[in-house]
């Protein structure tokens, strides 16, 4: 959405030549991420603290493998590196290889995805079967509703960086750049929470 | 983009509403909005107060007599709720942010005037939902602090309701937020440094900083809440495991900072008027910012003082009475700047001023039975007693709402070109400084001696001065009037008062009044000391 | 300026007079009942006179720059250009930050007498298993020799009732029957949602945390009847969730607990 607002003030301020700031809507994005990242330390928070004070009680069951989210690790590692090519190829003006990229970073993002889809149905526990359980179905769904956002917002660039009528290139890289933003915040997110969730 | 050109055109759009049609309509001009944000949050305060009658009416007399018990609960519920969602924090962040933030920083609107209306437009749907939430199957009861497992065991759909409410007040107060910062940061007309802005401008950069970090956590929480009603998860739910303490620590996380979310604006507006009305400097400028730099960062890190009775232990309790009790100096530097600001001024004594010297009176009182509360041993005997309710009213009534009524009488003519009358404002804060002490105070008695709060009935012993108390209840009510008469009176035919009445040089004065959609007729004036009184100030372009 | 001086210091000892004498002669608490409660009024008093110090010298200091710094009819223009004053500056931080360093002290010495910075968790006799973590309230530091004189209660809360159960004895009461200047030793739990324990004669309070058994300890000090409150909103009748609790001597309380194990049940 931050996308959307910042426009107004920079077209008044074109008619108002004292007035030229630079563009602030990726300062309002990283805002934006800092509060997002705030509801994710939230879970970790509570996440280690039942850790630390509550106990697993006899006989529940809370066991997590390692090969899945190893590879959707490198996964996302991976889609972050092709995003930033993209980014690069854009900028020296190869739409069509930029859109080639932003569609292997998307793939990727579903991939990630169907792993992690994988990994729910193959769990030896549910949802409301204790309390890691939920802790781990909620921190794992919320971060996993991020990469399904950030991947619909990654076709949609793609489409817009199109090499004839797209609205994205070289001169209006914003879009793009925001996105991009986004991605590696919910790359780094995961880290965390690989580190957290499934080393600790 | 195509979305710049139709944004282009918003501002002289024939097809926006003219008149005061326009304060309906999705406008993206801050001064609309921020007008929207305050009729709005008033709106709602007549309703929470309503519902703070209801609570006085009840206690009138010891029995449970007024209404059945599971309704009080959910009138109380409802009360604290609206009075700081939709009341105190819109106000002071949105109304007067909004409003007046982008004279400060001389610009034409804020940093992103379609997430500011969007901010505003989640309002009023999420806090009728929550009203009417009363009328369906019966509204929240577990307190505004909905602790589990109660909020997870009582009837389940209006705390659902409550959680829906409270989770889209937090997004528009976050995005209000992110917009502030974005605004005051960023947005700065060339030449204005940070050390030249106003001092509400960094009240709100605080304040919003603040929202920023701790708002997510309370969604979070409420999040996990939610799940834990609709998806019968275990988080806080004891019975399948869960900690009931975890949900504490997180929802003190985001709500004892949402206390300075309250009051650090207002400590804004009390810096702007003050100086106006005594005609002189505020008094030790730097310090003033950096007091509000403490008080986020320690803020941030004494959520714990709610929870001394939890079962927290023994050396978190010793650090967070600390943490807690520094407050008290970074505020103090504040009360005491604005003493010094009064001292050796020519003071207006006008209905602006009034609520403004109540304010740091009654604050004074609040803040220092906060840190008395703030004391472990002490804490102990009072927590979760009318002593607390007293605490906290006389910090919130006493001192935010105080200074949003000094802040519409400072500002009226802002906004409308017209004075209001000095005679009814003055009646208007005889009546309401009476009866808000007769209310409180009496309170404070009341906890010590073993009235705990969230009742319905309590011991005939305390009778007597629960009616005192009621009796200031209905005093605040009747204030009201007066206040209202005064609002409609001046709208409709109060005197002219120019453009700048009181002769203030913070930006806002220095356009016209009401100022003109683009906020000035030229460029922007470059203001580098706002609090240049009883200097000779030119005001460069 | 030395006239002023005067009455400046005059001002300032009437309100350190009036403070020490309201602090001093104005009773806001109930009755003193536990060996905590007179250790609470001790801090009690010494907030209440450094609070109203406070707050009677600010408010004397905003009215009177009211009256005295008031623009009269025929006045205009500004007051003095006054922008700060460092030295100033630097007085109000520290003072204020000494006396908060004091207050927290001293409040940590009250909270270290009251014995409420031991950790219970160890040594509680009544502690049940290594997995159940039991939390701690208040455990007055004097008397706290483990001795035979010890009264263990078991405490249930549920809503809307406390129910009081005596191992020892092994029978169920709905008042808690204690001997006077004997160390009670409660471990605490609760059935469905949160509730506190409080007696505001005895200036202690302690949430009753479901899913954590909880302790606390107390000596009450002054025979008769004093009500058990429960102060954490637990639902509709969380009003009248009350017990009584009942300090009487040795003699009487023996008396009392002999019948209720003949006759196993009283509620
Ligand atoms: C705007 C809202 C607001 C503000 C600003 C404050 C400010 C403070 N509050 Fe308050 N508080 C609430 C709103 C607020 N509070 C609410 C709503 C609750 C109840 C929540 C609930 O349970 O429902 C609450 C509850 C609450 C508790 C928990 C009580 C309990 O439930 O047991 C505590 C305990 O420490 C506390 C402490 C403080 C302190 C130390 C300050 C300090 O910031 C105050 C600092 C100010 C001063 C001290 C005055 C000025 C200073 C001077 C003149 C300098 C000299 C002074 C000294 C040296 C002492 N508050
Ligand atoms: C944040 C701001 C805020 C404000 C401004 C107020 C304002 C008032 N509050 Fe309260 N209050 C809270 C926040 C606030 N409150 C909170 C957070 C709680 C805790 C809730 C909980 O425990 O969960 C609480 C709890 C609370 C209690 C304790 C309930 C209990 O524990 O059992 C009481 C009791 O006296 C009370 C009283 C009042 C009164 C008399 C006012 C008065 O100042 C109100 C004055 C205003 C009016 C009276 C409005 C005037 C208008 C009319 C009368 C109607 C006219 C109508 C039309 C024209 C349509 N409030
Ligand atoms: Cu039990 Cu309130
Ligand atoms: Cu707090």
């Amino acid at each position: 959405m931050t996308s959307l607002d910042s426009s107004k003030e920079i077209k008044k301020n074109d008619s108002n030549l004292s007035e030229n700031h630079e563009d602030f809507r990726m300062f309002g994005l990283i805002t934006f991420l800092i509060a997002d990242g705030m509801t994710f330390a939230g879970f970790f928070a509570a996440y280690l603290t039942y850790k630390a004070v509550n106990p697993l009680p006899d006989g529940a069951i809370y066991e997590l493998e390692l090969p899945i989210p190893t590879l959707n690790t490198i996964l996302l590692l991976v889609s972050s590196a092709t995003f930033h090519k993209a980014g690069k190829a854009l900028l020296k003006n190869k739409n069509s290889d930029a859109q080639k990229w932003l569609i292997g970073t998307a793939l990727l993002g579903i991939t990630f995805l169907i792993c992690q889809l994988f990994e729910y149905f193959n769990l030896p526990f549910g949802l409301t079967d204790n309390l890691f359980a939920s802790t781990f179905y909620a921190l794992t769904g919320f971060h996993g509703l991020h990469v399904t956002l950030g991947t619909l917002m990654i076709l949609i660039i793609s489409w817009q960086t199109r090499s004839n009528g797209g609205r994205i290139t070289n001169k209006n890289m914003f879009p793009l750049e925001a996105v991009e933003l986004y991605w590696h915040f919910v790359d780094g997110i995961w880290v965390i929470l690989f580190i957290i969730l499934y080393l600790l | 983009m195509t979305i710049s050109i139709d944004n282009q055109n918003s501002n002289n759009n024939s097809l926006q509403p003219k008149g005061w049609l326009r304060y309906l309509s999705f406008s993206l001009d801050h001064k609309v909005i921020g007008i929207q944000y305050l009729v709005c949050g008033f709106l709602f305060y007549l309703i929470g107060g309503t519902l703070a009658s209801a609570i006085r009416i009840e206690l009138a007399s010891p029995m449970s007599d007024f209404m059945p018990r599971d309704v009080y609960n959910q009138v109380l519920t409802l009360h604290g709720t609206i009075m700081i969602f939709l009341w105190i924090v819109p106000v002071v962040n949105g109304a007067f942010g909004n409003y007046l933030i982008p004279f400060y920083v001389g610009a034409r609107d804020m940093a992103f005037p379609r997430l500011n209306a969007v901010a505003f437009w989640l309002i009023p749907p999420s806090g009728l939902m929550l009203v009417a939430s009363y009328f369906v199957e019966g509204a929240a009861q577990a307190g505004w602090t909905a602790y589990p497992p109660l909020s997870i065991t009582t009837p389940q759909s209006g705390q659902i309701i409550w959680i829906m409410s409270v989770l889209l007040l937090g997004g528009s107060s976050i995005f209000g937020g992110i917009n502030f910062i974005a605004t005051i940061i960023k947005l700065r007309r060339p030449g204005l440094k940070l050390m030249q802005l106003p001092m509400y401008c960094w009240a709100m950069l605080g304040t919003s900083l603040l929202v920023v970090l701790s708002t997510p956590v309370l969604a979070g929480t409420l999040i996990l809440l939610s799940f834990d009603i609709v998806a019968h998860t275990g988080f806080f739910n004891p019975v399948l495991g869960g900690n009931v303490v975890v949900y504490q620590h997180l929802f003190w996380f985001y709500s004892h900072p949402a206390v300075y979310i309250m009051v650090l604006p207002a400590f804004g507006l009390v810096s702007e008027i003050l100086p106006v009305h005594s005609r002189k400097p505020l008094f030790g400028y730097t310090t003033m910012v950096f007091s509000i730099m403490g008080i986020v960062v320690l803020g941030l890190v004494v959520w714990a003082h709610h929870m001394f009775t939890s079962g927290t232990p023994p050396w978190m309790r010793l650090f967070f009475t600390i943490a807690t009790a520094f407050i008290a100096v970074p505020t103090g530097i504040k009360f005491f700047n604005w003493v010094a600001t009064l001292w050796g001024g020519k003071i207006s004594l006008n209905s602006a001023m009034l609520f403004s010297c109540g304010f740091i009176i009654n604050f004074v009182f609040g803040g220092i039975t906060g840190v008395a509360l703030a004391q472990v041993p002490f804490d102990i005997h009072v927590h979760d007693t009318y002593f607390v309710v007293a605490h906290f009213h006389y910090i919130v009534y006493g001192g935010t709402v105080f200074i949003i009524f000094s802040s519409i009488y400072h500002w009226f003519p802002k906004v409308t070109g017209k004075l209001m009358s000095e005679k009814l404002g003055i009646i208007h804060f005889a009546i309401t400084f009476i009866g808000f002490n007769l209310c409180f105070a009496p309170q404070h008695w009341l906890g010590l001696n073993g009235m705990p709060r969230r009742v319905a009935e309590y011991d005939p012993q305390f009778q007597f001065v629960n009616q005192i108390s009621s009796f200031g209840a209905l005093l605040m009510a009747v204030s009201t009037i007066p206040f209202l008469i005064n609002i409609f009176l001046s709208i409709k035919n109060g005197k002219d008062s120019g453009d700048n009445p009181w002769n203030a040089l913070t930006p806002e004065w220095l356009t016209s009044s009401p100022p003109p959609v683009e906020n000035w007729e030229g460029e922007a004036p470059l203001v580098k000391e706002p609090y240049g009184y009883g200097k000779s100030i030119s005001i460069e372009n | 300026m030395l006239n002023k001086n005067f009455y400046l210091i005059l001002i300032i000892s009437a309100v350190f007079g009036i403070s020490f004498w309201i602090g001093f002669n104005v009773n806001l608490l109930p009755s003193e009942a536990s060996i905590n409660a007179p250790i609470y009024d001790e801090l009690f008093r010494i907030l209440f006179i450094i609070g109203l110090i406070i707050f009677i010298g600010m408010t004397i200091a905003v009215i009177y720059s009211l009256f005295k710094f008031r623009k009269r009819k025929d006045e205009f223009g500004d007051g003095i250009a006054l922008e700060g004053n460092l030295s100033l500056e630097i007085v109000w931080t520290i003072i204020p930050s000494i006396i908060v360093l004091i207050i927290g002290l001293y409040s940590y010495n009250i909270y270290d007498r009251m014995g409420g910075m031991k950790e219970l968790n160890h040594s509680h006799e009544m502690m049940a298993s290594n997995t159940e973590k039991i939390w701690a309230g208040i455990s007055p530091a004097s008397n706290n020799e483990v001795g035979s004189n010890n009264l263990s209660v078991e405490v249930s809360a549920m809503q809307f009732a406390f129910l009081f159960n005596y191992p020892k004895g092994e029978f169920i009461s709905g008042e808690l029957h204690v001997p006077v200047d004997h160390k009670v030793s409660m471990k605490m739990e609760s059935k469905d949602v949160i509730h506190a324990f409080w007696v505001p004669e005895f200036r202690i309070k302690q949430d009753i945390i479901p899913g954590q058994p909880t302790v606390l300890n107390f000596t009450p000090t002054k025979v008769g009847k004093y009500p058990i409150i429960c102060a954490e909103l637990c639902g509709p009748y969380h009003g009248g969730m009350r017990a009584s609790i009942i300090v009487e001597e040795e003699s009487d309380y023996n008396d009392w607990f002999n019948k209720n194990t003949k006759t196993e049940v009283s509620l």
